[in-house]
């Protein structure tokens, strides 16, 4: 092969940039992470579980394992019934509106866009408030009212903001956020109005964002949305990079824009409504999380989507940890910790970072 | 005369009932560069969309060989047209090389991954832009002449058969300029590529263009070879200006110059 002289170290047949080479590492070490944390985060809780006896616990559950048992059975029961489930469902939960977040900033090539801030979630919320209010026991129930919400958003936003036959990104942002204030008025509005103090007292713990009814149900119910929405995502990572060239010449380029951008948004709405629909309106994982990844390894998507979903997995066990433990025995929505840290960084991506957010 | 690869056909199209182009016909050959220009607002822009695929006209057709372009996908269009678009901004975070990777989308798909043979054409593209010491740097970095020349490799990567080429040198340095319309050149001779500009520079068109196509409100005012369009009058009628028109001291071709006050 013949080697150009002024090219240098970067010369091979494959040019990777530097930071492209330590993406497999880079996505190991954060799914290691994810375990470490969330085996910490299991210690935490009214009852302190030593890491150590965590394991224990874990491997005596393997097949053909001999552990002696040395703790109370109680502890089992809040292990596996209690705090790992909710630790999966953070996971799930984090991982889901990160991915979401990065493809509606690509999709709409807005770095404002994430489900909570234009008003996706607030469809879903609104489908789910119906589902609990009228106790709506579809296949799927709440999971499946709020993917309808979150679906008839947006559309809904796309129809509101196009003027002469396309929506820009501007229109879309305030179109979406106009909607969805209005979708969370009916929302609050039913609430006020339910008979039921149980059931509204459900709705207002779910619009919080909170994790704390969290169980393994819930995270089968989850897994097939998210797979799907997830799979279909990925796929078309590629065609999401081509389009941040803008439309006309993603289509230049062979990309079958309308196609692609229908599939992206059904897609998006499905993890989006599955996350919503168990654990309300967590805000700003959608809008900091991807930001974090792209500043740091780039803007292909098909680094960012799978990279996002650890990160913010990472990041939602940590807010959740914090969130059922900083006011014990009294436990704080995990939305609340997730915009403390969350709105603070984006103030300073806004302020140092305008170049990179475009 | 070799057989016409993509023609126009009494294109008529319109923006929000202003009419652009009036029942336009051109047709771009095998082997040849046709330049594309007019004054400002004249649809030059517009008919590269058009042929293009990117729009669709009110009236008349596209057709590339013997297919109307609107029967094709943006795929099939794509693996043999490629467009050189006026680059004003590039999205953040992708490498030179990511961005010129993507001139092969249309031969991936959405489900096949790059091949090295991919990587060979994107390298080879890259070099004959001189644009391959890029590679690694992010194009946000990169300064306006070089994203254009970058964009210039994407169209290469392609491996199309027809260019078009909408204000290719806009951005570009004189010296750039040249090597833009060089490698142009290179392609029609090597892989009797065809291609369509546009441009306001009158003498580039002049030494680089085989044919000369003027537009002017929507319609084909003067066509054919550089000395019979570039002349005063036509200039005159077209941009309402005076202009001096003589011949090139080195090679005879037609040079146009402005007269000031």
């Amino acid at each position: 092969m013949i080697e150009s002289s002024n090219v240098g170290a970067h010369d091979r047949a494959s040019p990777v940039p530097e930071l492209h080479r330590h993406r497999g590492t880079a996505l190991l070490v954060v799914g290691a992470s994810i375990v470490l944390l969330g085996a910490i985060a299991a210690t935490f809780g009214s009852v302190a579980i030593p890491l150590e006896t965590l394991l224990q616990i874990v491997t005596s559950k393997m097949p053909g394992a001999s552990v002696i048992v040395t703790w109370s059975p109680s502890w089992e029961t809040i292990l596996f019934t209690i705090r790992l489930p909710r630790i999966a469902l953070a996971a799930l939960v984090g991982g889901a509106l990160a991915t979401s977040g990065a493809t509606y900033q690509g999709l709409l090539r807005n770095p404002l866009a994430d489900p909570y801030l234009i008003g996706i979630s607030s469809g879903a919320a609104l489908g789910a408030t119906l589902a609990i209010i009228f106790d709506v026991n579809l296949w799927g129930g709440l999971p499946l009212c709020a993917f309808i919400g979150a679906l008839g958003a947006t559309f809904a936003i796309y129809a509101l903001a196009q003027t002469g036959g396309r929506a820009t990104p501007t229109t879309l942002i305030l179109a979406g956020v106009a909607l969805g204030a209005f979708l969370s008025a009916i929302s609050s509005f039913l609430m006020f109005k339910g008979d039921s103090a149980f059931r509204t007292h459900q709705v207002i713990a779910w619009i919080m964002g909170s994790l704390s009814l969290s169980n393994w149900d819930q995270v089968i119910v989850l897994l097939p949305y998210l797979g799907l929405g997830w799979l279909v995502l990925y796929l078309h990572a590629r065609y999401l990079n081509v389009l941040q060239l803008g439309e006309r010449q993603a289509q230049q380029l062979g990309v079958p824009v309308a196609r692609v951008t229908l599939t992206l948004v059904v897609a998006t709405s499905l993890v989006t409504a599955a996350a919503v629909a168990v654990s309300g309106l967590i805000g700003f994982v959608g809008l900091v999380i991807p930001h974090i990844v792209r500043l740091v390894w780039g803007s292909d998507h098909r680094f960012l989507l799978p990279m996002s979903a650890l990160v913010g997995a990472l990041f939602l066990i940590i807010a959740d940890a914090i969130a059922r433990t900083v006011l014990s025995p009294s436990e704080l929505p995990v939305g609340i910790i997730t915009a403390f840290c969350g709105a603070p960084f984006f103030l300073y991506l806004l302020r140092r970072k305008r170049e990179v957010l475009g | 005369m070799k057989p016409i690869q993509l023609r126009a056909e009494e294109i008529v199209f319109a923006y929000n009932h202003k009419p652009i182009l009036d029942g336009v016909s051109i047709a771009l050959h095998p082997g040849e560069i046709v330049g594309l220009a007019g004054p400002n607002g004249a649809g030059k822009s517009t008919l590269i969309h058009l042929l293009s695929r990117v729009l669709t006209p009110q009236q008349g057709h596209v057709w590339l060989d013997d297919r109307a372009l609107d029967q094709l996908s943006s795929a099939q269009v794509a693996r043999r047209i490629a467009v050189v678009p006026q680059v004003f901004d590039l999205p953040t975070g992708f490498t030179a090389f990511e961005l010129v990777m993507m001139g092969r989308t249309p031969h991936l798909g959405w489900l096949k991954s790059e091949s090295a043979r991919d990587v060979k054409i994107v390298r080879a593209a890259m070099e004959s832009t001189g644009t391959w010491h890029l590679a690694n740097r992010p194009i946000h970095h990169l300064s306006g002449g070089e994203r254009q020349r970058l964009v210039l490799a994407r169209a290469l990567a392609q491996e199309p058969q027809i260019l078009l080429l909408d204000e290719p040198t806009a951005h570009l340095d004189v010296a750039h300029q040249i090597e833009v319309m060089e490698i142009a050149q290179r392609l029609k001779r090597e892989r009797a590529l065809a291609v369509l500009g546009v441009f306001h520079d009158l003498n580039l068109a002049a030494q680089y263009c085989d044919r000369i196509v003027l537009i002017k409100d929507g319609r084909v005012f003067a066509a054919g070879d550089p000395a019979s369009v570039i002349t005063v009058e036509t200039l005159r009628a077209v941009y309402g200006i005076e202009m001096c028109v003589f011949p090139h001291p080195k090679n005879h071709l037609p040079a146009a110059l402005i007269v000031g006050r």
